[in-house]
């Protein structure tokens, strides 16, 4: 354990004294706490009692006097729905209603170390761990009552948040059972949990817990935050990519009543009483910038570039996935081509776009100071709030546990918002200030400033049997990123490998990762084989796919669609694409109409078949999955950032398109609800396959298949090449 | 400059350069955070209010054109502790996802009920196009219109607030 970790133990076991009478159940994943102190299985203390508190803890849920049961996770609420499918899990395993649970979410001075909601771990993961917790917890409870009456607890139920002693007609509320003491309980491993199959509460559709404070606007987002005495902040941006500041003149600023210039290096802000005074001071300033050195790639020559630009290069500058360049190999790709019935090779490309949270980077910086020095609140809206913490404790040189890090449920962020850019300098201006400031990103900053869905080349090459069997597959992605990289297909020679590249732009995560862009080249290509060879895509898939829940997808997905039922009318065509990414399995069946005047491009109709498992919240996952196909049309048609010299040229919402009212398609979801299997994320995998079905679908209408993303910006460039019939 | 101007029933003078967008007026100086600053272009609807009977985007709006015209906002919606029914429609229907488009999108679908008291998946999708879901949660937004416009026969009429509430 690191120091560090240590310190925010003792923080969080102060919080915990806090707490009170009533029942703390306690998740200890890691082995720090396999002393004897804290030895198994019970750990019933009585109240102002020393008792030994883990310091690596995981979650914890907490059962106080009254019943009400307040469940901790470092996990946070970003529209994906898990601040009520969490509670439902919770509610579940402990018997008691959904309305009796609240989530505490986010606040890394109250809630158990996460690394972060990211890669459609909150169900697995937390979800299991909370469920564990709350299983514990029962037992306990149930046990609790059995002292009480001299009874086996055998014979005890528990429902609806009371312990029911059904022969003898007498029960208990959760609350009473403590009877005042404050008893702590470890989480026990070997806890049995419901079966899904038996599920009440979980795998029921619930309403958004939180939808009523949505909808009236009552909900404050971290721009809505309004702290006494708070100013408003600005920041300058650079002219260009890279570029430092030369010279500034910020006197008029200076001259603005009750504006605060401030100034450091490279970084330079205003702060003033309200947001519209800091944009006129931000105005106001006068800066000269200097390029950085050398001539960058622009959008146009951007693909050339990622090949020839390996990230492992002198100097170069990675920010992209981790790992890469050591190839996947299975037989002998390259003699398995060479002999290959019918080969096919293409290249792919993928622009780099950008997140669009509807609500940009926002943060509130708080500096106060007690004996023990400075302390900094912050609140803002990140995936990864104890990251920002450690970011904030760096860029200050402040102890981790001086730094609290508050993220309110936020507008969105697949992906986006993975780092603390506005919450670092929030907390410059404010700690200059010394008074709470909100700084609240332009659009055009979000665009120009944050970072992107990294751009790539895929280049495959592959080989098919005249009886649909794909014999080899070799596969090389460039600078996209390493997710969703091996084919699920069963294929005897395989080659398939990652080249990171020296990026020009910021880039980091994006909703599904680099699974998009290589289900992309790899599901489009796979129905060129099936084309190729005359084979229809979907049994050409279903001959080289083993895994029966994949299959169980494809089959759902091509039936629910009506695939090959009917003759498509001139200018339609019909796609599918599948795949498997993050636990979940996947197929979208598209059909596209193609205008071959101008190439414009509608998705007319999807089908998303998914299989996530035993479902949580049937409603809540539809949501997420016509969410995610909706999204991935942005991707799929027509999104894709501009850039040259170093300047983003399409920073705004009317330069930049993103999926509106009238881009979406009638959309179906068939869900595939496994209660025999673990309930895995939901978040990424469906937005993965929408691009290859759309892919398909333009050939089937033109003739000509689509090998970039977007694949119809400004029209679908083959629209009025030819005419497949 | 000192203006005037009407709010969810509430008068409220300011003294404000008339040329500052309504946005910030209603945020900034109002406190009335429910109004979402999603881009200061009017491309994206999240700062969707209505000017009389009017949705507008609060962000390209000068708060002058705000004189002498009743503002509602998605605060001014709720009656008594009673949702509009566009409000409840949007819960019972699940329509949002992140929820910062919500207070925008039940604005813009407001204004198209008074005006279509029931509006085709169509004639919704049209009225909507101005406001964006990154979330996705399209069909549900459309869905939900469409239910408040059924639980109210005769269009999802919602005053001002002009009769009741001001202070």
């Amino acid at each position: 354990m690191s120091p560090q970790r240590e310190h925010d133990g003792a923080g969080r076991r102060q919080f915990l004294k806090t707490l009170g009478g009533g029942l703390l159940v306690v998740l200890v994943t890691r082995n720090a706490f396999a002393a004897p102190s804290f030895g198994l299985p019970n750990l019933a203390t009585n109240a102002g009692s020393a008792d030994p508190l883990p310091e690596e803890v995981d979650a914890w849920l907490h059962i106080d006097g009254s019943g009400a049961v307040t469940v901790y996770t470092g996990k946070v609420e970003f529209g994906q729905g898990i601040r009520t499918s969490l509670a439902q899990e919770v509610a579940e395993e402990l018997r008691v209603p959904l309305s009796s649970i609240e989530m505490l979410m986010g606040d890394t001075a109250l809630t158990p170390f996460d690394l972060g909601t990211f890669g459609s771990r909150s169900t697995p993961q937390m979800g299991t761990q909370l469920r564990k917790a709350a299983a514990t917890a029962r037992e306990r409870l149930v046990a609790l009552a059995a002292e009480r009456w001299h009874v086996d607890a055998a014979r005890l139920t528990a429902a609806a948040g009371r312990v029911t002693d059904p022969r003898a007609h007498r029960s208990f509320g959760y609350g009473e059972l403590p009877a005042g003491r404050r008893l702590t309980e470890k989480v026990r491993d070997d806890v049995v949990l419901t079966p899904a199959a038996q599920w009440s509460v979980a795998g029921r559709s619930a309403s958004r817990v939180g939808a009523r404070d949505i909808v009236t606007g009552r909900h404050q987002f971290t721009s809505d935050i309004r702290l006494p005495g708070m100013l408003h902040g600005r920041v300058l941006r650079p002219t260009s990519i890279g570029a430092t500041l030369s010279t500034l003149d910020a006197d008029a600023a200076s001259a603005m009543p009750h504006v605060v210039v401030v100034h450091d290096g490279d970084f330079a802000g205003v702060v003033a009483p309200s947001s519209r005074a800091a944009a006129r001071a931000l105005d106001a300033m006068r800066a000269a910038w200097t390029p950085a050195p050398g001539e960058p790639p622009s959008s146009r020559d951007i693909f050339e570039y990622l090949k020839r630009a390996p990230a492992h290069e002198p100097g170069a500058e990675h920010e992209g996935p981790p790992g890469g360049d050591d190839p996947f190999v299975r037989g002998n790709a390259a003699a398995a081509l060479e002999t290959a019935e019918h080969r096919v090779t293409h290249s792919y490309t993928v622009a780099y776009i950008a997140h669009v949270p509807l609500e940009p980077r926002a943060a509130v910086a708080q500096w106060t100071r007690d004996t023990a020095g400075d302390a900094l609140s912050i609140w803002t809206g990140t995936q990864r709030p104890f990251a920002v913490r450690d970011q904030l404790a760096s860029a200050f040189s402040l102890p981790t546990q001086r730094v609290r890090v508050i993220v309110p449920d936020t507008g969105s962020g697949y992906g986006g918002k993975h780092t603390g850019e506005a919450a670092v300098e929030a907390a410059r201006l404010a700690k200059q200030v010394g008074r709470p400031v909100q700084l609240v990103w332009t659009r055009e900053e979000e665009f120009r400033w944050a970072y992107f869905r990294p751009a790539g080349v895929i280049d495959v090459d592959a080989g098919v049997r005249n009886d649909g069997t794909i014999t080899a597959w070799m596969f090389d992605n460039y600078n996209s990123g390493p997710a969703g990289i091996r084919p699920m297909y069963s294929i005897a020679h395989q080659q398939v490998t990652f080249h990171p590249s020296a990026s020009p732009l910021r880039q980091g995560s994006y909703r599904a990762l680099a699974a998009t862009a290589n289900h992309f080249a790899r599901e489009t290509h796979v129905s060129e084989l099936a084309h190729v060879i005359g084979m229809d895509p979907v049994s050409l898939r279903l001959k080289n796919i083993d895994d029966p829940r994949l299959r169980a997808v494809v089959q759902a997905a091509a039936e629910r669609f009506g695939w090959g039922s009917a003759p498509l009318p001139s200018g339609r065509g019909a796609g599918i694409g599948c795949g498997f990414e993050k636990g979940g399995y996947v197929c979208t069946c598209a059909e596209v109409a193609v205008d071959r005047a101008t190439g414009g491009v509608r998705i007319v109709r999807a089908v998303t078949a998914f299989d996530c498992g035993a479902i949580v919240n049937p409603d809540g996952l539809r949501n997420q999955i016509a969410g995610a196909l909706i999204q991935g049309i942005g991707g799929a048609l027509f999104e894709a950032i501009d850039f040259d010299h170093g300047v983003i040229r399409n920073a705004s919402l009317t330069d930049y398109r993103v999926p509106r009212f009238d881009d979406v398609p009638a959309v179906d979801v068939v869900l595939v609800d496994r209660k025999d299997q673990p309930s895995m994320g939901a978040g990424e995998a469906p937005i993965m396959v929408l691009a290859p079905a759309v892919s398909a679908a333009i050939f089937g209408a033109t003739g000509v298949w689509p090998r970039a993303l977007p694949m119809a910006r400004g029209g679908f460039p083959g629209a009025s090449l030819q005419d497949p019939r | 400059m000192r203006i005037e101007i009407e709010v969810n029933g509430h008068r409220h003078a300011l003294d404000v350069d008339p040329a500052q967008s309504l946005l910030s007026v209603l945020r900034d100086d109002l406190g009335l955070t429910g109004t979402k600053y999603g881009c200061g272009e009017g491309q994206c609807g999240a700062c969707t209010v209505l000017l009389g009977q009017t949705a507008v985007h609060a962000c390209m709006t000068p708060v002058s054109a705000g004189v002498g015209s009743a503002v509602t906002t998605i605060e001014g919606l709720e009656r008594n502790g009673r949702l509009h029914p566009l409000q409840q429609a949007f819960i019972d229907e699940g329509a949002l996802q992140c929820g910062y488009c919500t207070p925008g999108m039940i604005m813009a679908g407001v204004a198209l009920l008074r005006t279509s008291p029931s509006p085709s998946p169509n004639e919704i999708a049209r009225a909507l196009q101005g406001n964006i879901c990154r979330c996705g949660t399209h069909s549900r937004i459309v869905s939900a219109v469409q239910r408040a416009a059924a639980a109210a026969p005769g269009g999802a009429q919602v005053d001002t607030g002009r009769e009741e509430g001001r202070t």
